[in-house]
């Protein structure tokens, strides 16, 4: 299905549920081989699309560049479109859609923004399949990449496919995958391993979670082909203890592969052995962290060591081990089948393919979404995720957890790709996406990410242990309103000494969300030192809780919603606070719709 | 189970589509109830459990009640997927044990989607 720079046209033909049941492989196949027999495959591509929503009129085929829309089609079709539509450029009216058939009040799935915009191949079994049904997953598909690696391709094979198709890792790092299968396929020190990291650890993220429960099959295979490429026998899944759910389905995903052979021994009779086992993780967020989780499964506490040697030549028990992220993982099946050009042709130049985000905070469709990589921030919070409720304003956009930036209004045109996102200060990490309207806080909002540093910090290194805390004492002080002409540059100075000397991938990036803060919200913590005042209103300790009377529409709903009496109000009379009685819980502020509380 | 062969995941394939679409099958309708872990939080067992006790109730053989993993609009859960045989799928938003009532009269057993809870029709595959 790879795109041809050629093809003139494209048959876009529906393989949703309902166009599959009524043949519409038959009629694929049906029209490849008419393409062929007049040697036109080179000229028009067929592309399997989703669900058109017409599916009583199914199979259905539409044809571009003209859009001509055929219903109803069948094999024997195949030489009459092709003769007709193809060759002499003529419509095939006996095939053709008629209106009224489409004619209902329920919208279409892919003219709601949410799911049209979505292009789901991670996520590709999403809703459809029963997890725990690996015959399910079959019929989509689910196998069949390893079954084609095992009969059809070497290991060196499957490295340089996964190299050309421009995968890097999702857990954070974006480390090209053909290269690290490479690097470990090199060392011949056995036994080796392949390990899936599921700690997620981000808060706010859920994407592997999602992958665990909803495709478990989907993780394994892409782990089976792992260990073929880099010439492993084992496998193991780290998952957090807090994902039950996920560690009961892979648990009964593992068991059902075992008894079809797709793991264990002589897998699919093609003498590859393969087996995984699930490690429930301890759930701190450093064991994420490569050669911490690798210990983590020895037994021994999750501490991150220094490298080199790099995990590739000396990890899990000093021997070559593969480490990838779950939707690494789940990419794998489809690359295989649609070949590395198909993948390499979605996304940017730098970084191909899709990206799963977590969608979470003050946007109106909090939810799981995976989209091309290019994708702009923007399309992200206004098209997928519907906007920011209440109408307030966007402010900004936290990516990367607690390693990440903040990308602030103003860049919403930015394409999220791994380099671009870069440049703008924040940084792709694992997909959490944590968006923040005009009453949050930033240096709040900092402080919020460092207390989950400090937290985690595993407290080897000294600037990570001491100086976070330090960090976070600074900032404290600031949002209680005792911040001081200079704790700014003092943060920023601290900052760059965390990142730049601590050990792991944790202290390295965790005084980010200060820094970025700084570097686009100077004002709000400036306006928190000098003026005593937060700007966001979220902050007790630096708001007056005082009606401005000019702003007032004396509307009463602050009156009507204080769960403290403090509020004295009637009607055509401006609101006022009895700071006697307040108890300063915000409610009259995000009731307000006239911003008229200080 | 036997170990299988590369010619057996075709099989399995080739017999799991069709009886996975509704048309070839020996059902009628299909209900998918969403179940991940922000699903079952926001009460899709309740909607199964109600499903479930209205097929037994009923007797209704040719109707399928499975689960799957998560619709991704999390914000909008419980989800339910009703598929009737012929027709395109509709997902449900915000199913709670009335809705799911209604749901089951209107669309599963008369076959009209019931427009106040419906969020879209059509199947969210895009592929590839
Ligand atoms: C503190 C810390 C936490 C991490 N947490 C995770 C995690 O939860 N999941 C994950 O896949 N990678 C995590 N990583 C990245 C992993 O170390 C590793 O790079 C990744 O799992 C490799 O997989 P990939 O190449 O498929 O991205 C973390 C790294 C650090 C430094
Ligand atoms: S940077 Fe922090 S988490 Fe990483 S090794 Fe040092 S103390 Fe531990
Ligand atoms: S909600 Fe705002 S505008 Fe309305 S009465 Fe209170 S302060 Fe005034
Ligand atoms: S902050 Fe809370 S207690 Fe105080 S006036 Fe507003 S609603 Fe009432
Ligand atoms: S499956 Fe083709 S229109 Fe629904
Ligand atoms: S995790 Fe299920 S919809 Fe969000």
């Amino acid at each position: 299905m790879s795109a041809s720079p050629v093809s003139r046209m494209q048959f876009m033909m529906c393989a949703g549920t309902g166009c599959m049941a009524s043949g519409s492989i038959e009629v694929k196949e049906a029209l490849l081989k008419e393409l062929a027999k007049r040697n036109l495959q080179d000229e028009v591509q067929i592309i399997m699309t989703g669900c058109n929503g017409f599916c009583a009129m199914g199979p259905l085929v539409v044809v571009y560049p003209d859009g001509v829309f055929y219903n109803q089609v069948k094999p024997e079709h195949a030489p009459l479109i092709v003769e007709e539509h193809v060759l002499k450029g003529r419509v095939v009216e006996k095939l053709l859609f008629k209106e009224e058939a489409a004619k209902d009040r329920v919208p279409l799935m892919r003219d709601i923004g949410f799911f049209s915009l979505q292009r789901l191949i991670v996520l590709r079994n999403r809703g459809l399949i029963d997890a725990e049904n690996i015959d399910e997953y079959i019929a989509r598909d689910g196998y069949a990449a390893l079954g084609k690696v095992l009969t059809e391709m070497t290991p060196e094979d499957v490295i340089e496919e996964i190299k050309k198709s421009g995968l890097r890792g999702r857990g954070g790092g974006g480390f090209p995958t053909g290269l690290k299968w490479e690097e470990c396929r090199r060392y011949e020190s056995f036994p080796k391993f392949t390990i899936c990291n599921g700690d997620e650890g981000d808060p706010g993220a859920f994407m592997d979670r999602s992958v665990m429960e909803g495709d478990p099959h989907s993780v394994l295979e892409g782990m089976a082909i792992s260990g073929y490429a880099i010439g492993a026998e084992q496998g193991y899944i780290y998952v957090r203890a807090e994902y039950p759910l996920a560690i009961q389905r892979l648990q009964k995903a593992i068991e059902d592969a075992r008894d079809y052979g797709l793991l264990g021994k002589d897998i699919l009779g093609k003498g590859f052995n393969f087996d995984i086992g699930i490690y429930p993780g301890a759930g701190a967020f450093v064991c994420g962290e490569s050669t911490a989780l690798m210990f983590s499964i020895e037994g021994k506490r999750g501490m991150p060591r220094i490298k080199p040697p790099r995990s590739a030549e000396a990890g899990l028990w000093n021997q070559p081990t593969n480490l990838n992220n779950v939707e690494t993982f789940a990419n794998l099946n489809p690359i295989i089948l649609n070949g590395a050009d198909w993948y390499a042709s979605i996304g940017t130049e730098g970084s191909k393919g899709t990206k799963v985000f977590a969608l979470t905070g003050a946007v109106n469709n909090v939810g799981l979404v995976e989209v091309p990589m290019g994708t702009t921030l923007k399309t992200l919070i206004f098209d997928i995720g519907g906007g920011i409720p209440k109408k307030r304003k966007f402010k900004a956009a936290q990516i990367g957890g607690p390693s990440g930036g903040c990308i602030p209004s103003g860049s919403e045109g930015v394409e999220i790709d791994y380099e671009s996102l870069q440049s703008a200060g924040a940084m792709m990490g694992s997909g959490g996406v944590v968006i923040m309207d005009n009453l949050t806080c930033m240096v709040d909002t900092a402080r919020f990410f460092i207390d989950f540093c400090v937290e985690e910090s595993c407290g080897k290194c000294v600037p990570c242990r001491e100086g976070l805390k330090v960090m976070y004492d600074k900032l404290t002080d600031i949002v209680e309103g005792r911040g001081e002409e200079g704790d700014v540059e003092f943060l920023f100075e601290l900052g760059h000494h965390i990142n730049n000397t601590s050990h792991c991938g944790l202290g390295k990036s965790a005084a980010n969300p200060v820094l970025s803060t700084i570097h686009h919200f100077r004002h709000e913590y400036d306006a928190h030192i000098r003026d005593k005042h937060c700007p966001a209103l979220v902050c007790p300790s630096l708001i007056d809780f005082v009606v401005i009377e000019e702003k007032c529409k004396m509307c009463g709903m602050c009156f009507r919603n204080c769960p403290s009496d403090a509020i004295i109000w009637e009607k055509k009379k401006v609101a006022r606070i009895d700071t006697e009685k307040c108890t300063k819980c915000r409610t009259c502020i995000t009731n307000c719709k006239f911003d008229a509380i200080r | 189970m036997a170990k299988i062969s590369i010619e057996d995941l075709k099989r399995i394939k080739e017999r799991e589509r069709s009886r996975m679409v509704l048309r070839e099958g020996d059902f009628r309708a299909k209900i998918t109830v969403h179940m991940g872990t922000c699903g079952i939080a926001a009460g899709a067992r309740d909607v199964m459990t109600t499903f479930r006790d209205l097929l037994a109730k009923r007797d209704m053989m040719d109707v399928m009640l499975t689960n799957s993993g998560c619709a991704g609009l999390c914000a909008k859960e419980p989800m339910i997927t009703v598929e009737v045989v012929d027709q395109a799928p509709v997902k449900y938003i915000l199913v709670d044990k009335e809705k799911a009532l209604r749901i089951f009269e209107e669309h599963v057993v008369g076959g009209n989607p019931v427009e106040d809870y419906a969020l879209a029709k059509g199947s969210e595959t895009q592929a590839t």
